[in-house]
């Protein structure tokens, strides 16, 4: 006969079990950078700062943003971060005027410069942001104003 | 699966600058079909570039990245003959992986 005590036993064992072979990958994932998916959906730069966690970004000379001053078609706008400074954890791309601010977040090692480019989608004109997320914490940014002709993420 | 990525590693001095084409659709979730509904979002979440199978960068993008991301990064040290591999997962599950020789 199976009393109250075996079925609590059970039970802790299952969830101990579960625990094992179910809580381990996600820390495991989480590690290796598992998605930031509040952070993608930050609507602006206060609530993506927020979501990352960091301190208030700074603006300064040290970090480069590349792009066009116009923009032909928004769904395609050449954008690059880069800075010069060591100890570079992390490099952001932001658009200020998108319905998500971040497109595109880099993680770098010591094994690369700091120093990407990519291409991403504009809706209207705005400021783009290079943020650079330093070893201490720190976020350092520029920005440059991108004027578009032709929103990308229209229909 | 998806097409193939471009992959292009120039060795220039002490540097590797690495370029790759992903074929990707990059679909934001925000347009509309022609019957008004929402086509839904289907895009590359994360990247993974190694060098000699060492992990040099990862990314994280948005649906904000365009159709077909272009990435460009410059990786330290690196000389012809070694390995790049560059991969991506979107957020539908799928991924891919292709090597390239540095050059």
């Amino acid at each position: 006969m199976q009393t109250r005590r075996d079925v609590l036993f059970h039970s802790a064992q299952v969830a101990a079990l579960l625990a094992a072979a179910g809580m381990l990958p996600t820390l495991a994932r989480a590690q290796a950078g598992a998605y930031n998916t509040a952070a993608f959906e930050a609507k602006t730069v206060a609530d993506l700062v927020k979501a990352l966690g960091a301190s208030a970004p700074v603006e300064s000379k040290d970090v480069t943003v590349t792009g066009p001053d116009i923009a032909e078609n928004g769904a395609v706008v050449p954008v690059g971060a880069s800075t010069s400074l060591p100890g570079v954890k992390r490099l952001l791309i932001l658009v200020e005027k998108n319905p998500a601010v971040m497109a595109a977040m880099f993680e770098l090692t010591d094994a690369v410069e700091a120093n990407v480019a990519t291409r991403v989608k504009m809706g209207q004109s705005s400021n783009v942001y290079a943020v650079a997320m330093m070893a201490d914490g720190k976020m350092l940014f520029a920005q440059k104003e991108v004027k578009v002709t032709l929103g990308g993420c229209g229909g | 699966m998806a097409d193939p990525m471009r992959i292009r590693a120039q060795a220039a001095g002490d540097k590797t600058t690495v370029r790759v084409l992903m074929g990707h659709e990059m679909e934001t979730g925000q347009r509309k079909d022609s019957s008004g509904k929402l086509i839904p979002a289907w895009y590359i979440q994360q990247v993974t570039a190694q060098l000699n199978g060492k992990t040099v960068m990862t990314a994280q993008w948005g649906p904000a990245v365009s159709k077909n991301p272009f990435l460009q990064f410059v990786v330290k040290g690196g000389k012809a003959g070694d390995k790049v591999t560059v991969m991506w997962e979107d957020n539908k599950g799928d991924k891919r992986s292709d090597d390239a020789t540095v050059s």
